[in-house]
């Protein structure tokens, strides 16, 4: 997909607006998004303490020179995410990038969202998924314009993404942009978009440790929706232990305990996004 | 998964600064990595292997410098080293902490041979 970096797999970004029939034809600034590769692996961490550096090769023939860079890996998209925030500050865009497991029920807090408040908010969505239009398809039908990245096999939405998505959907100033990212809680935590603030999501039905099997995202994030309460009744799921164990991890980390469904603790969802639009 | 993401970003900077300081090769490359860098070493040792068969460097070697990481505590300034992202300083027991190393995600040099 990348012609710099040579990576010989093929992997089409694609992007299209909900309610349309074409795909758009973007440019990609410069994205890495290929997940395709799998691997097991154990993970001790006793080895990472004992390698060498030996600097045994000959240097009489050759003109060796240590050229020193410091430079972050992630600097193309952390530069990127950079320009997006700017881009988001100068026109009073506050952008939420939303992360969680597959099925925790983040496009449905967003079209509840939208339907109970769309028209005081003006929500704008970008919906990222490996594949299909369903979820742009469910936050046009809430009513609110959304765009669908389809990363492919990629397994998180970058800023360059994110950035011609904006474009593309033609995001208006004063407004709130709700990112979906792609439904995963390991990859998106190290990739910065621009946004103003990341949200993670778990539901009640995937068990009370997922802070604690999945800390870097939690230690990422500003806010912890824990959604699906409904269902509380039904399962073994600890809200105490849930938010202890992300508080260890972030003990910045707010929390607000919801139902996408019956809409209990909705309000305090909009509190807080209201809170974050005034301040 | 996204380790082969970040390999491929290395094989991309690596290649650009060779390019830049007009290097006909380069031999070693010296990643520096924090143990609390959200990267596992072994999957990007093993991503660094198949992404550099397509560049102009698989046969340099490559450096990975593990940066321990330390956090420090908010209520007693204590500093220690942290195993893992849970944590509670080892004084106080307090879980208000905070990292000052080991979130490294870098490409520390690269050592090149030019022509002339
Ligand atoms: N009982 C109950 N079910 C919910 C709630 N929120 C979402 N669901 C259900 O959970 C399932 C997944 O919801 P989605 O909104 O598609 O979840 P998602 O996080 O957007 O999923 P992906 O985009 O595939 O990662 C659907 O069947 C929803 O109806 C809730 O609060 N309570
Ligand atoms: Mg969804
Ligand atoms: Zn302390």
């Amino acid at each position: 997909m990348c012609g710099t970096c040579g990576c010989g797999e093929e992997n089409k970004i694609t992007y299209r607006k909900a309610g349309e029939k074409e795909k758009l034809n973007l440019e990609h600034a410069h994205s890495h998004s290929h997940g395709n590769e799998e691997y097991t692996h154990d993970h001790h961490h006793g080895h990472l303490h004992d390698h060498f550096h030996e600097h045994d090769h000959n240097h009489a023939t050759g003109h060796a020179t240590i050229i020193p860079l410091e430079r972050n890996i992630l600097s193309k998209n952390d530069l990127l995410a950079e320009r997006n925030r700017g881009f988001f500050e100068g026109r009073n865009i506050k952008a939420y990038n939303l992360v969680s497991s597959p099925g925790s029920g983040k496009t449905s807090i967003l079209e509840r969202t939208i339907r109970e408040k769309g028209t005081e908010l003006n929500c704008f969505v970008i919906e990222g998924d490996q594949q299909t239009m369903n979820d742009a398809n469910r936050i046009k039908a809430a009513g609110a314009p959304a765009i669908q990245i389809n990363t492919g096999t990629g397994c998180h939405l970058d800023a360059s993404m994110v950035y011609n998505a904006v474009k593309a959907l033609d995001v208006s100033s004063d407004s709130i942009l709700f990112i979906e990212n792609v439904g995963n809680l390991v990859c998106p935590s190290m990739f910065d978009l621009g946004e103003s603030k990341r949200v993670v999501i778990i539901s009640v039905t995937e068990g009370d440790d997922k802070p604690a099997k999945y800390p870097d995202m939690f230690q990422s994030s500003h806010l912890c929706l824990i959604n699906k309460i409904d269902l509380l009744p039904y399962v073994d799921f600890s809200v105490e232990n849930a938010k202890e164990t992300a508080l260890r991890v972030n003990h910045h980390l707010e929390f607000i305990e919801l139902s996408a469904k019956t809409g209990e603790g909705m309000d305090k969802w909009y509190q807080w996004l209201a809170n974050i639009k005034t301040s | 998964m996204h380790e082969l993401s970040i390999a491929m970003s290395i094989a991309e900077i690596v290649e650009e600064e060779a390019r830049k300081a007009g290097a006909s090769r380069i031999e070693i490359v010296t990643i520096e990595i924090g143990t609390l860098s959200g990267v596992m070493i072994d999957a990007l040792q093993f991503a660094m292997e198949e992404v550099m068969l397509t560049t102009s460097f698989s046969g340099a070697k490559i450096n990975y410098d593990i940066v321990t990481a330390v956090a420090s505590c908010e209520e007693c300034c204590n500093e220690f080293v942290a195993e893992d992202l849970f944590k509670v300083c080892p004084v106080c027991n307090s879980s208000k902490t905070y990292y000052i190393r080991g979130k490294e995600l870098k490409i520390k040099s690269i050592e090149v041979e030019r022509d002339n």
